[in-house]
C-alpha cells in the first residue's frame, strides 16, 4: 500500500490538470466531482497508509532521479513515517472539507472551473512538501503553495486590492524562501547531501551540540519559516490574503501553507535541538508573534480580519512549542487548529455568504436566530480556539503551555496572556455576529438564510472534530483521562510521533500535580477572556466605544495594526523605486550612454576639425607641407 | 567519431539555410507568400536535422562528436573545423529551434521588404550555428562578425522609431569587443608560432601570465559586451526595443548566449590562470549585473524594457555559474542558457503578439487583459513564472544549481545572488499585474482576439519544454557532464602554478610591510 504514496499528491494534480485544461467545458457537476473526488481519494489512501505505516522505519519511496549533477543530488522521492503521514492526513482530510464547502460557496462564481484547478493545485504542492524526503523537492511544494496562494489570493483579480495582496503573498513569502533556499545550499555544503533524513542522520554523529554551522543552517531555513507561517516580520501578508474567496482563506489557514513552517521545524528537529541558540530564538519569534498579532485581533472589525490575525497568534504558539524542544505538541496544536480554524473561516464564510458579501462584524449581530447551524459550530470552534475544556484547542495548547512553562516561566505567562486575549477577541466576535440585536442593514436582513446542506455538513464535520480532535493528545497529567493507557498511549499523537520528534519528556510525581494547577489556572484565565468579552459586547455594548474613545490614540494604533505596513513601505519599498529609477534614468542613461555616446561624439568633433584641413586649396596643402617640414627639419637639428 | 560515419551532417545543418537563402533569392519578392513558406521550410529542416545531433549524442564522451576538419587556407593554417560537444549541443539546438519560432512568429508582423527579411533571417542562421561549433579561432571569428550583419539590417530596416540609433548602436558596440578579440586572435597565433587557429592546438601552447591577462581582457571585452554583462549593457535595451519582434527572440534567446558560451569555450581552458584571476572582478560584475537588471526593469514602462533588463540580471546567473569553476556552476550555467532562451524568448514573442493588436507596449495601455486573452494570459503566466525560477518549471534547475555551485565556491556570491530571486518575483509579477489583472478599463482592450493557431503553435513547443525541462532535467545534464567535467580538469591541471601578476603584487606588498614591521622593531 505504502508503495502506492505517489497517488497522495498526484492525484489531486490530475484533478489541477483535468480542470486547468478542460474545466470551462466540462459541467460544473463534474468539475466539482473531479476536485472533490481526487482529494478524497488522497485523503483514502493517507488513511489506509496510517494503519498499514509499520512499526520500523520505511525506505523512501524514489519515483525517479530528478537532478544529478556531481554530488548534488536531488531525488523525487517520498518519506513515508508518522510525521508525514500525519501531516497528509490532516492536509488531505481538512481540504478534503474545504473543497465539498466550495461547491457550495462558489456556486455562482463565473470562475469555477479555475477556482478548482488552483484549489487541486494549492494541495498537491502541500502534500508534497510533506511527503518530500530531500530539501529540494520539499522547495518545490514550498514555492508551490506559495504559487497557489499567489493565484487565489488574487483569485477576483479585477480588484486591484486582491491582485495586490495576491502579488504581496507570493513576494514576501519569497523573502522567506530565499532564507530557506539559501539554507538548503549551506546543508548541502556541510552535509554533502540534501536528504533530510541522512542529514539528520550525519548531523547528530559529526556536530556537537552550539555548532555554529548547524546555527546558521537552522536559522536560514528558519527565516523560510517565518515567511511561510507568516510570523514577525513577514506576517504581513495573511491579513491581507483574506482577499481571496473565503474558503481560499480556511484552506491558506488550516490545512495548506502557514502550516508548512511548523512542519518544517519539527521535520528538521535534530538540527534544531542542536543548536540551542535557533531554538531560542524559534520560542522569541513564536511567543512575540503569538501575543502581538493576539493585540491586533482585539480591536478588528473585519470578521476575517480577526480570523487571520488569530492564526498568526497561533501559529505564534506552535513555534514556541517547537522552540521549547516540544515538536510534537507544536504538531498536534498544528492539527487541532487545523480543525477548529478551518471550521471558523468556513462559519465566517458562510455568515458572508448569507449578508452577501459583508464583512464588517459591526453590521452584524443577532443571527443565531437565522443561521442556528452555522452558529452552534462557530460557538465550537471558539470554544476550542479559546481553549476551554474539552475542546479540541484545551488540549493542544495546555500541552505547549506546559513544556514552555518548564523550560522558561516568561514564555509560560506571555502564552497565558495571549490565550486569555484569544477567547477575548473570538468571543468578541461570536457575540458581535450572532448574539444581541442585528445591526444587518434591512435589504439584506430579507434574504439571511441558513447556507446550504453541502455548506453545513462540512461545518457540523469540523465541528465534531473540533470538539474530539484534542482527545488525540491528551496529557498524562490529565485527571481520569491521561490515566487510561489508550489516552496517553494507543490513541496519544505526541507518542506516534516520537520516532520522528525525539522521546516524550519524563514526568515525576510532583510535577503531575503542577500541571494539573496550570491546566486550571489557563482554563479559568480563558473563561475570564470569555467573561470580559461578555460584559463588553452584550452586557453593556456602550463599554468598548466608551473605552475606545478614553484610549485614543493607542486604540487607532492597534486599529491601524501598529501601522507596519506604512513602515515596510517607507523603509524599503519606496526608497527600492526610487533607487530604481535613479539607476534607470541617472546612472544607465546619463552615465554609462553619456560615456557611449559622448565617444561617439569625440571622434565627430575630430572629424569636423579634421575636415576643415581638406580645403581643397593648393596653397593651404602647401602651407601645411612646408609647416610640417620646417617641424622636421627642426626637430632633426 | 560520428555515427553517421562520413556523412557531413553537421556541415549540411550548417549551411542549409544559406541554400535556402540563395532559394528566396531566385523568387520574385512579390511572391510574399512563397518567400515566408520556403524560409520556414527551410528552418524547420534544419531543426529537424539537428535533432539527431541530441538523441544520437554519445554522452559518456568529452571527445568531440560530429567532427568536419577540412584545410581551408593551409598557408595560415587555418582549417574548416567544426565539431560537437556537451558545451555546444543544446547551443545549436536552441538555435535551430529559435529560428523555427522567429519565422513562424514574423508571419503577419512582417509585411514589407519579406524577402529581404527572409534572407537575413537564414543567414543570420548559419551565422549563429557557426559561431557555436566552430572549432577554428579564424573560422569562429568569420562567423561572429558575419552575424552581426544580418542582425544589423533586422534592427535598422524592420525596427521601430530609433531603429536607426539602435543599430548603429548594437553594431559599433560589439564591434568595438570584437576588434579586440581579433587583435588577440592573432596575437595568440603568433605566440602559437603562427601554425595554426586550431583550437585545441592552441590549448596546447603555454602561455605566461602575462600573455594569459592581456589576451584574456581581449577576449573577455568581446564577450562580456554580448552578454551583455554590467556595465557594458546599454546597447541591449535600445536594440530590443527598436528590434522587430523576431529580432528580438533570436538576440535574447541565441546572440546573448554567445558570450557566454565564448567564455567557456575559449577563456577557461585558453587561459585558466588569468579566469582565476579575475574571476573576482567578473562575478562581482555578474551580481551587479543581476540586481541591478532587476532594479532597473522594476521600474520600466515599456514591456520590451522591461523584459530586456531582465535579460541583463538573468545572463548575471549564467556567468557567476561560470566562474565558479566546479560542475553544478557551469552545468547550471549551460541549462540557463537554454532556459533563459525559452522563457525569455517566450516573453519577447508574446509581447510581440499583443503589439501586433494593440501597436502599443506601455504597460500603462493595459490592465484586465486576461478577461479578453484568457488563452495569451495563460502563457504569458507560465512564462512570467519560468522566469522568476519557480520550481517545476525550467527556471528554478538552472538557477538553483547556479546558486548551489556558487555557494559551494564562495558563498558570499550566491547569498548576493539569490537576492535576484526576490527581486525577478517583484519586477515579473508586478508587470503581470498590471497587464493581466484589474479591471478592464481602456476602450481599446475590449476588442482583443485571442490567439490564432498559428501563435499558439507558436507558443506550445515552448511551454512544453519549459515544463519538460523543469520535470526531467536528466537527459540535458547528462549530455553535458562529461564536457563539463573535462573542461574544469582542463582549468585545474593547465593551471601554472606560478602566481600571476596580481598575487605577486600582494605578496610584495605584504613583503614590504613585514620588512617595515621588522625593521622597526
Amino acid at each position: 500500500m505504502l508503495d502506492y504514496i505517489w497517488l497522495v499528491p498526484f492525484l489531486p494534480l490530475f484533478g489541477f490538470v483535468i480542470n486547468g485544461l478542460v474545466g470551462t467545458r466540462l459541467p460544473r457537476r463534474v468539475v466539482g466531482i473531479i476536485a472533490c473526488g481526487t482529494v478524497g481519494l488522497a485523503f483514502l489512501i493517507s488513511l489506509t497508509a496510517f494503519f498499514v505505516l509499520p512499526d520500523q522505519p520505511v525506505p523512501d519511496k524514489v519515483l525517479y532521479s530528478w537532478i544529478k549533477v556531481g554530488d548534488f543530488k536531488a531525488d523525487f522521492a517520498f518519506q513515508v513515517d508518522p510525521l508525514s503521514i500525519i501531516m497528509i492526513l490532516i492536509v488531505s482530510g481538512v481540504a478534503f472539507v474545504i473543497h465539498i464547502y466550495s461547491i457550495g460557496y462558489m456556486h455562482d462564481d463565473p470562475g469555477y472551473s479555475r477556482y478548482f484547478a488552483y484549489l487541486n493545485l494549492f494541495v498537491c504542492a502541500m502534500l508534497l512538501l510533506v511527503l518530500a524526503n530531500n530539501f529540494l523537492m520539499m522547495y518545490i511544494g514550498w514555492e508551490g503553495v506559495g504559487l497557489c496562494s499567489y493565484l487565489l489570493i488574487g483569485f477576483w483579480y479585477e480588484r486591484k486590492s486582491a491582485a495586490d495582496a495576491g502579488k504581496k503573498a507570493f513576494i514576501v513569502t519569497r523573502i522567506g524562501d530565499f532564507g530557506f533556499a539559501l539554507g538548503i545550499m549551506l546543508i548541502f555544503k556541510t552535509f554533502g547531501t540534501i536528504d533530510i533524513s541522512e542529514v539528520m542522520h550525519l548531523a547528530q554523529g559529526r556536530f556537537e551540540v552550539g555548532a555554529p554551522i548547524l546555527t546558521a543552517i537552522t536559522l536560514l531555513l528558519f527565516l523560510g519559516a517565518v515567511g511561510k507561517s507568516a510570523q514577525i516580520p513577514l506576517y504581513v501578508w495573511l491579513p491581507d490574503a483574506m482577499e481571496g474567496p473565503t474558503p481560499v482563506s480556511a484552506l491558506i489557514h488550516a490545512a495548506t501553507m502557514v502550516t508548512a513552517g511548523v512542519y518544517m521545524i519539527a521535520r528538521c528537529n535534530v538540527l534544531y535541538s542542536l543548536s540551542p541558540t535557533s531554538l531560542m530564538v524559534v520560542a522569541i519569534i513564536g511567543c512575540a508573534t503569538a501575543i502581538y498579532a493576539a493585540s491586533i485581533g482585539l480591536v478588528q472589525n473585519d470578521i476575517k480580519r480577526v480570523l487571520a490575525y488569530s492564526t498568526i497568534s497561533q501559529l505564534g504558539y506552535m513555534f514556541m512549542a517547537c522552540g521549547v524542544g516540544a515538536f510534537a505538541a507544536g504538531i498536534f496544536h498544528l492539527m487541532t487548529h487545523a480543525f477548529f480554524k478551518a471550521l471558523l473561516f468556513m462559519g465566517a464564510g458562510s455568515v458572508i455568504h448569507a449578508l452577501a458579501g459583508e464583512m464588517d462584524i459591526r453590521h452584524m449581530g443577532g443571527l443565531k436566530r437565522y443561521m442556528p447551524t452555522t452558529y452552534k459550530t462557530f460557538l465550537i470552534a471558539a470554544l476550542a480556539i479559546g481553549g476551554i475544556f474539552p475542546f479540541a484547542g484545551f488540549f493542544s495548547k495546555d500541552e505547549i503551555l506546559w513544556r514552555a512553562f518548564e523550560q522558561n516561566y516568561i514564555l509560560w505567562a506571555i502564552g497565558v496572556i495571549t490565550a486569555a486575549m484569544t477567547s477575548f477577541y473570538i468571543f468578541r466576535l461570536v457575540f458581535k455576529t450572532f448574539a444581541g440585536e442585528s445591526r444587518v442593514e434591512k435589504e439584506k436582513l430579507v434574504h439571511v438564510h441558513e447556507s446550504p446542506r453541502v455548506m453545513t455538513v462540512p461545518l457540523v464535520i469540523l465541528g465534531v472534530m473540533s470538539v474530539i480532535g484534542g482527545l488525540a493528545g491528551v496529557a498524562k497529567a490529565f485527571p481520569l483521562l491521561g490515566m487510561s493507557r489508550f489516552f496517553s498511549e494507543k490513541l496519544n499523537i505526541l507518542r506516534f510521533l516520537e520516532p520522528v520528534t525525539g522521546g516524550h519528556h519524563a514526568e515525576g510525581g510532583q510535577a503531575v500535580g503542577l500541571e494539573r494547577w496550570l491546566m486550571l489556572a489557563s482554563l479559568l484565565i480563558a473563561l475570564l477572556g470569555i467573561y470580559i468579552a461578555y460584559q463588553f459586547y452584550v452586557r453593556n455594548p456602550q463599554l468598548p466605544k466608551r473605552l475606545a474613545r478614553r484610549l485614543g490614540r493607542a486604540y487607532n494604533f492597534v486599529l491601524n495594526k501598529y501601522k507596519v505596513d506604512e513602515l515596510y513601505d517607507f523603509l524599503f519599498v519606496n526608497p527600492a523605486k526610487r533607487f530604481s529609477v535613479f539607476l534607470w534614468r541617472i546612472w544607465d542613461d546619463r552615465i554609462i550612454d553619456g560615456i557611449v555616446n559622448g565617444t561617439a561624439g569625440f571622434f565627430k568633433v575630430c572629424g569636423h576639425i579634421g575636415r576643415r584641413v581638406q580645403t581643397g586649396y593648393v596653397q593651404t596643402y602647401i602651407l601645411l607641407i612646408i609647416i610640417g617640414a620646417v617641424i622636421i627639419i627642426w626637430y632633426c637639428l | 567519431m560520428s555515427p553517421y560515419g562520413s556523412f557531413p551532417l553537421l556541415s549540411i545543418i550548417l549551411f542549409l539555410p544559406l541554400v535556402g537563402a540563395l532559394v528566396i533569392l531566385l523568387i520574385n519578392k512579390k511572391w510574399v507568400k512563397q518567400i515566408r513558406v520556403v524560409a520556414l521550410v527551410t528552418s524547420l529542416v534544419v531543426f529537424a536535422l539537428s535533432l539527431p545531433l541530441f538523441f544520437n549524442f554519445d554522452s559518456s564522451t568529452h571527445e568531440l562528436q560530429w567532427v568536419e576538419k577540412k584545410p581551408w587556407i593551409p598557408q595560415y593554417g587555418i582549417s574548416y573545423f567544426i565539431g560537437i560537444d556537451g558545451i555546444n549541443l543544446l547551443l545549436v539546438l536552441l538555435t535551430t529551434f529559435t529560428s523555427v519560432l522567429a519565422i513562424l512568429s514574423s508571419w503577419k508582423a512582417i509585411t514589407e521588404r519579406v524577402k529581404e527579411y527572409m534572407i537575413l533571417m537564414l543567414l543570420l542562421e548559419t551565422g549563429m550555428l557557426g559561431v557555436f561549433v566552430s572549432l577554428d579561432l579564424f573560422l569562429f571569428y568569420i562567423f561572429w562578425e558575419v552575424m552581426l550583419i544580418p542582425m544589423y539590417f533586422l534592427i535598422g530596416v524592420w525596427g521601430g522609431p530609433r531603429r536607426i540609433y539602435a543599430a548603429v548602436k548594437f553594431f559599433l558596440y560589439t564591434m568595438a569587443g570584437s576588434v579586440l578579440m581579433l587583435v588577440g586572435i592573432l596575437w595568440l597565433y603568433h605566440i602559437g608560432g603562427g601554425t595554426t587557429f586550431n583550437l585545441f592546438e592552441l590549448l596546447k601552447v603555454p602561455l605566461t601570465g602575462h600573455q594569459q591577462l592581456w589576451l584574456f581582457l581581449g577576449f573577455f571585452l568581446a564577450f562580456a559586451i554580448k552578454i551583455p554583462m554590467f556595465p557594458f549593457h546599454t546597447w541591449l535595451p535600445d536594440a530590443h526595443v527598436e528590434a522587430p519582434t523576431a529580432g528580438s527572440v533570436i538576440l535574447a534567446a541565441v546572440l546573448l548566449k554567445m558570450g557566454v558560451y565564448g567564455f567557456l569555450r575559449f577563456c577557461l581552458p585558453l587561459f585558466p590562470d588569468a579566469s582565476i584571476e579575475f574571476m573576482p572582478i567578473i562575478s562581482v560584475l555578474a551580481i551587479i549585473g543581476i540586481i541591478y537588471g532587476a532594479l532597473v526593469s522594476m521600474v520600466q514602462p515599456d514591456l520590451k524594457r522591461l523584459v530586456a533588463f531582465s535579460s541583463v540580471s538573468h545572463l548575471g546567473f549564467c556567468v557567476l555559474g561560470i566562474f565558479a569553476f566546479n560542475m553544478l556552476g557551469i552545468q547550471g550555467s549551460i541549462l540557463q542558457m537554454v532556459n533563459h532562451g525559452l522563457s525569455t524568448g517566450a516573453l519577447f514573442l508574446l509581447v510581440g503578439m499583443i503589439y501586433e493588436r494593440r501597436h502599443t507596449r506601455m504597460i500603462a495601455d493595459f490592465g484586465g487583459l486576461s478577461k479578453v486573452l484568457p488563452l495569451f494570459a495563460t502563457f504569458f503566466g507560465i512564462v512570467t513564472l519560468s522566469s522568476i525560477g519557480l520550481p517545476g518549471l525550467n527556471g528554478f534547475v538552472g538557477e538553483f544549481l547556479i546558486l548551489v555551485g556558487s555557494f559551494l565556491f564562495r558563498p558570499l556570491y550566491a547569498i548576493l545572488a539569490a537576492t535576484g530571486i526576490v527581486l525577478a518575483a517583484v519586477y515579473m509579477l508586478w508587470m503581470f499585474q498590471r497587464v493581466m489583472y484589474g479591471e478592464l478599463d481602456k476602450p481599446e482592450n475590449r476588442a482583443l482576439k485571442d490567439l490564432s493557431v498559428r501563435e499558439i503553435t507558436t507558443m506550445v513547443p515552448i511551454i512544453a519544454l519549459i515544463f519538460f525541462i523543469g520535470v526531467f532535467p536528466r537527459p540535458f545534464l547528462r549530455r553535458m557532464e562529461a564536457s563539463v567535467q573535462h573542461l574544469i580538469l582542463q582549468v585545474e591541471t593547465k593551471r601554472s602554478q606560478e602566481p600571476l601578476y596580481v598575487e605577486k603584487m600582494k605578496e610584495r606588498i605584504k613583503e614590504f610591510f613585514h620588512n617595515n614591521e621588522t625593521s622597526t622593531d
